[in-house]
């Protein structure tokens, strides 16, 4: 959301750098995990992993069960809880743990998806645009430039009512407004590589124009790329869950958070449970990948130390 | 609106209104007792202020109800009529000609804008409808893409002329004999807008702000309006039918339920419509509330498509209905603040007949009456709606319910769902895949309006959802319609819902309980059938 | 430094266009129409639908809609909003007051809170208080903001009363609007009460607002104080015996506050998304409530003239950031 925006601001810093010198991953690795917060993300997002793997054996119920009996049944620490919904019921009588559980696979599914397309997508149009300059180059940016002047979320809003509300399109729609951050990061990433002498060499040496792009300076501007996808990861699913919540999102009766906090925003007075639990499995999902992120930066980047 | 985009002069007008005011509530405080402010905290802004055009509740409550008066109006609380300005009228024998004879003596409002110079007369009244009715007149289009909705798809296509007798006699001219038109002079775009106003405004070129600055007879006077955020009204000291005991209405735009039900809870509305239905137990729990209902005037219902085989069999559609459980429903989609609905028609209505019995409940007869149909392995479609309605708060969640249901007694249901335009599109169309979950809000208090316009042989492949044409159901509402009298027409209704039940083009599944909230120190307020508020004889006592 | 002013504005001239366009297209891209929609569960027959779709235009070929759009444009004219009839124009100016002020408190909030957070933890790095703030700023930064409000408002303004659950100001205070903004007008009309009440109720929705802003800024000037007080002439001052305070003050808060400035630029945009869900929640009567409902009509015009506005707002911040940027930093201009 910050650490990239401005091609001169990746530029200016970019300068007075040399590439930076690929350390071992062992030494990475290491440098990972004196970091206690990123640890911590690291074995919160690998429990979520195994949660969402075998949701179907950890979940006391089916997701979609609706339990007519048991409208609205608070958790079962209260006083007229039920022991068998951990964390009470919901409107149509369905077990809000259960659906918790299978909703992970949701926001994992939806941060890799959404990460993968902009980040791919992103990578190509930078490296197009770095490499070629020139109009393409203007052209791109340009366009890059449009799509960075809406606020993101109203955007993706805005496509996502155009190709129809549900789960896949709001990835894509989020996917679009996060990529034009990936086109400039690895644009001013190939603008302060392209001259530098190993990538002189190599195309004396007589590579090819695709060959310089992806293998000679590609993994040279990765290490910002990491940390910018991890940092998209959690926004992914952040905006996933508030298009969700604007009634755009994962269509009921998909467990999906967001939804589900929409769903339950009209028993924001009678039934907190249904309105706290998802919001804290967004929150902490989220904030499980900051941590990461932060961790990943420190080790890969220690020039970007910043937001 | 907000005041910055008032012409400079009369900002300072308002400017030194608002001194004045101050002044002499200043004045006042010294011996009587403080001025009464009621907050209605509505649940959306207005799209105008001209009555006329609009088609929203929410522009109803705040603009016509308010500012205006009709010639004819609701009795409080009931569908019933009572004479409003006018003081009588007669329909000619043939039923073609509808004579008003006018109140003497009604004022239109003053306001810092417009004091008028003569009382309401006929030249009111007919300026109101011709403006509506003559696309020849300047105020036809007075502002861009202004059109008159409701009264082309009410009154219009049997009006031929509007005749001004004398100055307090009106006479409508109809081409056929039609009950109907009747049943529309309580309606919002009825409301009897002042000619005095509208040639001064086109006199200065100022014609929008007929829209933006209303003067009407009405029982309170419009003072300001700040955009999407509050509406501020005095009470009218010249009202015709006397001075509102509160001095000053409010309506404060408050577009969250949950928003409302906090802000009325914490004493900052006396009164809030719309009430999420989850949190209105609580609101009856509490001692400093007081919570009306009462059944809405609209129907929730599931349209079988009645050309598509095997829906074209009434004995599939009537079992289908059995497997339908309207009582988990109503639990579940309207958190109990529902009926379960037997005919099409809301209880409330005149017409209703009330010696119809539901199709029970019971999945076992559904399965067995399907068998004997030589329906199995059934699969269909069910259309939910993507919107939030009065008649269905959660079509998707109904939906849920249904397929369920459905499934019970082996029909496998595939649930679908669209953008809300489209969706009202393609349901219409007579070729339609599945069966359909939409309602209808009554706009009037005429039976027609829900039996004729949903069920009509006309609105197939329009508001005909079921696509059902049947012919003895036909002649009957279509007689109804030109006879005037009441009690004339209540036995045709009644032997057309019969029919309708034998036929069952429809699972009629719900009507919503509309639900008002208030501070308990709030009095004399009523709930109309048809669903608008207002605050006529509403008061607070301390 | 002419030029880069020169080459700045130049490059605005196509991005517009292509918002144009962009605001245009999406519109018109969406399934349903505003006379269907209006029209609701009572339906419009076919002849009608195309009699009022003609009112508006939106008969005409899209290339010709597009020409007649960009020529209104240049006279200043934004079209007429299909609901309320009324020019687009004035209705955004309706509202823009009220998302502005929301807006600028929020960013004045996050600034200086976030700031003084940053500094605080870079000058204690490693000490608990930089981990709690630091940890707290992660938190706020990961925050589902329309939860949060949500959170705020059953604790604040339900349970414990302190604060008025939405609208602008008590329902009590009138005073005629000059700017728009609640917190001037009151003062110019000599209300102090009504200035209080305006207060009272920007808390909660600029708390909520300012969340990520705050969170963002106060990791930034952290990292940017950590960052310059490693670099060497820091050293220099230091060896030169300043009083380590001074050190602080004089050379690295102006050294760090340049990608300071950028980032507190850059929120403007993230600030108009949280708007769209903070003035939903808190019924504030804004453009980013206004946008999501004329979406929803299909008001073609509206959305069109509204994500204009808007992308010029944010345009418009993003370039006074870059020329400030580009004053304090003479090693970017000269690219």
């Amino acid at each position: 959301m910050s650490a990239t925006d401005d091609p001169h601001l990746g530029t200016a810093e970019q300068e007075p750098l040399g590439p930076p010198p690929i350390s071992p991953l062992r030494e990475n690795w290491r440098y990972f995990l004196a970091n206690r917060g990123a640890v911590i993300g690291l074995v919160v997002i690998a429990l979520m992993v195994l949660t969402a793997i075998f949701a179907p054996l950890i979940a006391p119920h089916d997701p979609t069960a609706q339990f007519r009996d048991a409208l609205l049944v608070p958790p079962a620490w209260t006083d007229k809880g039920r022991p068998e919904f951990l964390l009470g019921t919901d409107a149509l009588g369905r077990d809000i743990l259960s659906r918790l559980i299978f909703g992970a696979r949701y926001s994992l599914a939806i941060g890799l998806v959404v990460v993968t397309l902009a980040l791919v997508s992103g990578i190509l149009v930078g490296l197009v645009a770095g490499y070629f300059g020139g109009w393409i180059d203007g052209l791109i940016m340009r366009v890059m430039d449009i799509i960075l002047a809406f606020p993101s979320l109203l955007l993706a809003l805005v496509l996502v009512a155009i190709i129809g509300p549900g789960l896949f399109n709001a990835m894509l729609a989020i996917a679009v407004v996060l990529q034009p951050h990936f086109a400039r990061l690895t644009r001013g990433a190939v603008m302060a590589e392209k001259h530098r002498e190993y990538v002189t060499s190599a195309r004396v040496a007589g590579a090819g124009t695709l060959r310089l792009m992806l293998v000679t300076i590609l993994p040279n501007c990765l290490g910002p790329l990491i940390v910018q996808a991890t940092l998209s990861f959690s926004n992914a699913i952040l905006d996933a869950a508030a298009l969700g919540f604007l009634g755009m999102g994962a269509q009921p009766p998909t467990p999906e958070w967001g939804t589900m906090l929409a769903e339950a925003r009209e028993f924001i007075t009678s039934a907190w449970w249904v309105v706290t639990m998802p919001g804290i499995a967004i929150l902490v999902t989220v904030l499980a990948i900051n941590l990461i992120g932060d961790g990943l930066r420190d080790t890969l980047d220690p020039k970007l130390k910043r937001s | 609106m907000n005041a910055s985009s008032i012409p400079r002069g009369r900002k300072e007008m308002r400017l030194i209104n608002t001194l004045l005011a101050a002044t002499a509530s200043g004045l006042l405080l010294a011996g009587a007792a403080q001025a009464k402010t009621l907050v209605y905290c509505s649940e959306g802004s207005p799209e105008g202020f001209d009555p006329a055009p609009w088609t929203s509740g929410t522009t109803f409550d705040a603009a016509s109800r308010t500012v205006y008066d009709r010639l004819i109006e609701f009795q409080k609380g009931s569908t019933e009529t009572e004479p409003g300005l006018a003081e009588s009228w007669e329909v000619s024998e043939d039923g073609t000609e509808i004579t008003f004879h006018l109140r003497p003596g009604v004022k239109f409002q003053t306001t810092a804008y417009f004091t008028p110079t003569r009382d309401m007369n006929a030249d009111d009244v007919v300026f109101t409808f011709m403006r509506q009715f003559d696309k020849e007149s300047p105020w036809y289009e007075y502002a861009p893409g202004i059109a008159w909705e409701y009264f082309n798809s009410t009154m219009a296509s049997s009006l031929k002329e509007i005749v001004k007798v004398d100055d307090m006699t009106v006479k409508f001219v109809l081409n056929r004999p039609d009950a109907t038109v009747l049943a529309t002079f309580p309606m919002d775009f009825a409301s009897i807008v002042s000619k005095e106003y509208a040639d001064q405004l086109e006199a200065a070129g100022t014609r929008e702000q007929f829209n933006v600055l209303p003067v009407g007879t009405g029982p309170f006077t419009f003072v300001d309006y700040q955009q999407d955020a509050v509406i501020r009204y005095q009470a009218n000291p010249e009202w015709w039918n006397g001075k509102q005991a509160i001095d000053d209405l409010i309506f404060a735009i408050t577009v969250d339920a949950g928003v409302r039900q906090q802000k009325l809870v914490a004493g900052e509305c006396d009164i809030i419509p719309y009430p999420n239905p989850a949190d209105i137990d609580g609101l009856k729990g509490n001692a400093d509330l007081n919570v009306m209902q009462q059944e809405g005037f609209n129907i929730g219902y599931l349209a079988y498509n009645t050309l598509m085989p095997p829906f074209d069999k009434p004995e599939v559609r009537k079992a289908l209905n059995k497997a339908i459980n309207k009582h988990a429903i109503i639990e579940a989609v309207f958190q109990g603040v529902g009926t379960a609905a037997v005919a099409p028609l809301p209880p409330t209505s005149w017409a209703f007949n009330d010696s119809l019995t539901d199709d029970p409940y019971d999945p076992e007869a559904a399965k067995a009456e399907l068998e004997a149909a030589g329906v199995t392995d059934l699969s269909m479609k069910i259309w939910a709606m993507p919107v939030q309605r009065p008649y269905n708060p959660n079509a998707r969640r109904m939906a849920e319910l249904l397929q369920a249901d459905f499934a019970a007694v082996g029909v496998k249901v595939e649930i679908i769902s669209m953008e809300w335009g489209e969706y009202l599109a393609q349901s219409s169309a007579k070729d339609r895949d599945g069966a359909v979950l939409l309602g209808w809000t009554g706009d009037n208090a005429d039976p027609d309006n829900f039996l004729g316009v949903l069920l009509g042989c006309d609105a197939v492949g329009a508001n005909n959802r079921a696509q059902w044409c049947h012919q003895p159901y036909e002649d009957l509402i279509q007689k109804a319609k030109t006879i005037f009298a009441q009690e004339e027409r209540k036995p045709l209704y009644d032997e057309a819902q019969v029919i309708f039940k034998e036929q069952a083009p429809w699972a009629t599944i719900a009507h919503s309980i509309a639900t008002v909230p208030m501070r308990a120190n709030v009095t004399g307020f009523a709930q109309d059938p048809v669903g608008i508020h207002r605050f006529v004889g509403v008061d607070k006592t301390e | 430094m002419l030029r880069f002013i020169l080459n700045r504005l130049l490059l605005i001239v196509p991005t517009f266009i292509g918002i144009t366009l962009v605001a245009f297209l999406f519109i018109r891209l969406l399934p349903g129409d505003p006379v269907i929609l209006m029209a609701g569960e009572r339906g419009v027959s076919p002849e009608r639908h195309a009699e009022l779709m003609a009112q508006f235009g939106f008969d005409q070929p899209l290339l010709k809609q597009y020409a007649d759009y960009v020529v209104g444009l240049l006279h200043g004219d934004f079209g007429y909003s299909f609901s309320t009839k009324k020019p687009v124009l004035s209705e955004f100016m309706a509202r823009f007051p009220a998302t502005l002020e929301l807006a600028l408190c929020a960013i004045v909030l996050a600034t200086v809170l976030g700031v003084a957070a940053g500094i605080l933890s870079a000058i204690r790095r490693g000490s608990w208080i930089d981990q709690a703030t630091m940890g707290v700023a992660l938190v706020g930064y990961s925050m589902p903001i329309f939860w949060w409000a949500l959170l705020l408002i059953i604790f604040f303004s339900t349970t414990l009363g302190w604060t008025p659950v939405s609208g602008r100001i008590s329902l009590t205070q009138f005073f005629p609007s000059v700017t728009g903004f609640m917190l001037i007008d009151s003062l110019l009309a000599g209300k102090p009460a009504a200035f209080w009440s305006a207060v009272h109720h920007l808390i909660l929705p600029t708390i909520v607002l300012a969340t990520i802003p705050l969170a963002v800024i106060a990791r930034q000037t952290r990292s940017a104080m950590l960052e310059v007080l490693g670099e060497v002439y820091i050293m220099t001052a230091k060896s030169k015996g300043l009083a380590q305070r001074r050190v602080i003050w004089l050379h690295a808060l102006r050294n760090a506050l340049i990608p300071v400035v950028t980032t507190i630029g850059l929120q403007v945009s993230v600030l108009m998304g949280g708007a769209i869900l903070t003035e939903t929640i808190f019924s504030w009567p804004g453009i980013g409530k206004w946008m999501i409902d004329s979406i929803s009509r299909r008001d073609y015009q509206v959305v069109q003239g509204g994500l204009l506005l808007i992308a010029a707002v944010v345009m418009v911040v993003n370039l006074t950031v870059d020329l400030l940027y580009g004053l304090i930093n003479p090693r970017v201009r000269h690219r």
